[in-house]
C-alpha cells in the first residue's frame, strides 16, 4: 500500500489525539507541528508502525525565528518511508530560554551528530543525549553562531544591512 | 556483548594500552580528521574522532548571499564532484521558484553529474588501491579523471570547483570541442577503466585486505544514516536518482548495484559498477540529446545574453534586476535532494522572501555516515582501519561544511 500524506496525517492523529498543533503541506511535503512531550513517542511510533514503517531519519536540524515570542526555536526532522518512499517533516516549536527538547539518539544512532551539530549552532539542548559536546566550532567557543543575532559582517557596515537583502519589513508581499 | 567486556577490562589495565593520534593531517586520512585511537597492540580497541577543522560556515554564510551566488558555496562540500552538489542547489531553487526546464537541459545536466561521478569514484577507488599498496592504477585513473575535468572546463571554465550551471540551465550550450573530448572519452575510457579493475578486482592480496576490512550490516548502516555506495554496499538498494528522480533521470534505463557485507571490497565493488552504470547513462544521454534551449525562461534568475543587455531595454533591465537582487523570491520551505557521489545530499532550504535564504541546510552525507566509524573499525587492525577510511570516502569538505 502507497502512503500519502493524508494516511499519515490520520495515522498519527489516531495515535496521538490532539498532539498535532498545525499541519500544512508546501511544496506537496507533508508538514506537522507538534510539541516536545509528544515527539519522542510519535518520532518512536513512525518508526516502529507496521503501517508507514518510517524507518530513515534524513535529517534534523533547527532554525531561529527570533521575533516569535515563545518559539524562537524550531527543530525541523525530515524522515523517510524508504518501503513507501513516502518523505514528511516534523516541527518542534520551544522558547530559546528554555532550549531543551527530547534527544532521538535512542531511536537513530545517526541523530547523535545531528543533534550535535545543532547545539552546537543554536545551543538546543538534547534530553538524553549521550554526548553533547560542540563538534564543527572550537570547544571553548561561547556563542552560538548561527542565531539571528551575530550577524555575518562587521556591525558597523550599512552597505549590508537587511534591506539590502529585501527584509525591510515588506518581504513576501507579491510584486508586481 | 563478551568482545566488550573483554575490551573494557583490558582498558583499566595500566600501560596496556597505547594512544595513539592518527590525524589532524596524516597522508592516509586523505583530508583534514583527527582520530584518538586507544591501540592494543596493532588492535584499535576505541576510535574517538575530532572534526570540523576545515569548517567554514556555510549554513551562516548562506544567509547572506543571494541565490546565485551559493552555488560556488556548494562547490566546496564534496569538492571531488561539485557538479553535482552545484545541480542540486540549482533544482533546489528551481523547485521553489515552480521552474520546469527543458529537456535538453535536463539531459546536460544528466551528463555532467555522470561524469562528476564517475570522477568521484574514479579517485575514490584509485585511492583504495594505493592504501592497499597498489599506486599503479591510481596514476593511471588519474589521468582519466583529467579528461573529465577538461570536460567540464569546457562547459563552466573551470576543472575543480565548477560553479557549473545556472538557476533556470546551463550557462551555456555544449563546445565543438566538448563534443569532441567527450566522444574521445567515451570512446577510450571503458578499455583502461577495465584494465584498472583487472589490476585489483581478482587480484589476491587486493582481496585479502579488504574483504571482511570496515563491515557494516544493513540495520546499521540504515540506522546510522547511511546512503550512497556505503548503504548500497551493505545490501540496501536505496538510489535518490530512482526513488525520486530529477532532472529526467526517469528517462534512462540503469541498475542499481548491491553488496552483501558491507566491507571495504563491496564499497570497492558497488563503485566500480556504479562507473559502469553511469557509462551506460551517458550513452543514452548522449544519443538522445534533445535539441531545443539548454535553459528555461526564466528571466529573474537567468541573465539574459550579454549582446542583448547592450541593445534591447528588456535585457537590460532584467540583467540589473538579477545582478542587484531586485527579483521577489516566493515565500516557503522545499527540501531537495540529489544522489550525491557519497549518497543522498539534501537541501533544506526556508525562504521567508528576502533575497537571500532565511535559513538553508545541507544534509551532508559524509558528515552523516562518519559517526558510524569508530564502531566500524572496533577491533579490527590499524591498517584496515585506513583502508574503511578510504572506502568511505569521507570528504573533509563535505564533512565539515
Amino acid at each position: 500500500m502507497n502512503l500519502n500524506n493524508d494516511i499519515v496525517l490520520a495515522a498519527i492523529e489516531r495515535r496521538f489525539p490532539g498532539a498535532i498543533a498545525s499541519h500544512s503541506t508546501p511544496y506537496g511535503m507533508l508538514t506537522l507541528e507538534t510539541t516536545r512531550e509528544h515527539i519522542q513517542d510519535m518520532l518512536h511510533f513512525v518508526k516502529e508502525d507496521p503501517e508507514l514503517q518510517v524507518g530513515f531519519l534524513t535529517t534534523l536540524n533547527a532554525v531561529h525565528y527570533p521575533n516569535d515570542v515563545g518559539r524562537e526555536l524550531c527543530i525541523v526532522y525530515h524522515l523517510h518511508s524508504m518501503v513507501h518512499n513516502f518523505r514528511f517533516r516534523i516541527k518542534v516549536f520551544f522558547p530559546i530560554a528554555d532550549p531543551v527538547i527530547p534527544s532521538a539518539t535512542s531511536i537513530w544512532p545517526t541523530a547523535n551528530w545531528m543533534e550535535r551539530q545543532e547545539y552546537d549552532f543554536f545551543g538546543v539542548q538534547f534530553a538524553g543525549h549521550p554526548d553533547l559536546r560542540r563538534i564543527l566550532n572550537v570547544d571553548d567557543l561561547d556563542v552560538f553562531p548561527l542565531r539571528k543575532e551575530y550577524r555575518m559582517e562587521d556591525g558597523t557596515r550599512t552597505d549590508k544591512d537587511d534591506r539590502f537583502f529585501g527584509r525591510d519589513g515588506h518581504e513576501g508581499r507579491e510584486f508586481d | 556483548m563478551q568482545v566488550q567486556s573483554y575490551f573494557s577490562s583490558l582498558d583499566s589495565l595500566d600501560g596496556e594500552l597505547s594512544t595513539l593520534n592518527l590525524g589532524p593531517t596524516h597522508p592516509a586520512t586523505h583530508g583534514i580528521f583527527q582520530n584518538v585511537l586507544k591501540m592494543d597492540g596493532e588492535k584499535i580497541v576505541s576510535a574517538q574522532p575530532t572534526i570540523g577543522y576545515i569548517h567554514r560556515a556555510f549554513e551562516k554564510i548562506a544567509e547572506r548571499r543571494p541565490y546565485n551566488q551559493i552555488t560556488p558555496l556548494t562547490d566546496r562540500l564534496n569538492y571531488c564532484s561539485s557538479p553535482i552538489n552545484n545541480m542540486g542547489w540549482h533544482m533546489t531553487v528551481e523547485k521553489l521558484i515552480q521552474c520546469e526546464l527543458p529537456k535538453r537541459a535536463d539531459y546536460m545536466r544528466v551528463i555532467v553529474m555522470e561524469l562528476a561521478r564517475i570522477a568521484d569514484h574514479l579517485v575514490c577507488n584509485a585511492v583504495i588501491g594505493v592504501d592497499t599498496g597498489a599506486l599503479t592504477g591510481f596514476t593511471y585513473m588519474f589521468q582519466e579523471r583529467e579528461r573529465i575535468y577538461d570536460m567540464f572546463e569546457e562547459v563552466c571554465g573551470s576543472r575543480l570547483t565548477t560553479n557549473i550551471g545556472r538557476i533556470g540551465g546551463m550557462e551555456r550550450d555544449f563546445t565543438p570541442r566538448f563534443h569532441k573530448l567527450f566522444r574521445d572519452f567515451m570512446a577510450t575510457f571503458p578499455a583502461r577503466f577495465e584494465e584498472f579493475n583487472n589490476l585489483l578486482e581478482r587480484n589476491r592480496i587486493f582481496m585479502d585486505r579488504t574483504i571482511g576490512a570496515g563491515p557494516i550490516t544493513a540495520e546499521k548502516a540504515l540506522a546510522y544514516g547511511f546512503t550512497g555506495p556505503n548503504l548500497r554496499a551493505a545490501g540496501v538498494d536505496y538510489d535518490v536518482r530512482v526513488m525520486s528522480p530529477y532532472s529526467s533521470y526517469s528517462d534512462f534505463e540503469f541498475d542499481i548495484p548491491v553488496g552483501k557485507d558491507g566491507d571495504t571490497y563491496d564499497r570497492f565493488m558497488v563503485r566500480q559498477e556504479e562507473i559502469r552504470q553511469s557509462m551506460r547513462i551517458l550513452r543514452q544521454a548522449y544519443e538522445n540529446l534533445p535539441e531545443g534551449a539548454y535553459h528555461a525562461e526564466v528571466p529573474d534568475f537567468y541573465l539574459p545574453e550579454k549582446p542583448d543587455v547592450y541593445t534591447k531595454m528588456e535585457a537590460l533591465i532584467y540583467h540589473f534586476k538579477v545582478v542587484m537582487q531586485e527579483t521577489p523570491i516566493p515565500v516557503g520551505e522545499v527540501y531537495h535532494c540529489v544522489e550525491a557521489g557519497n549518497g543522498e545530499l539534501g537541501f533544506y532550504l526556508i525562504s521567508d522572501g528576502g533575497r537571500s535564504p532565511y535559513r538553508l541546510h545541507f544534509r551532508r552525507p559524509c558528515f552523516i555516515y562518519y559517526q558510524a566509524y569508530p564502531e566500524m573499525v572496533r577491533g579490527s587492525m590499524l591498517s584496515d582501519a585506513i583502508l574503511t577510511m578510504s572506502s568511505m570516502n569521507v570528504i573533509a569538505g563535505e564533512l565539515d561544511a
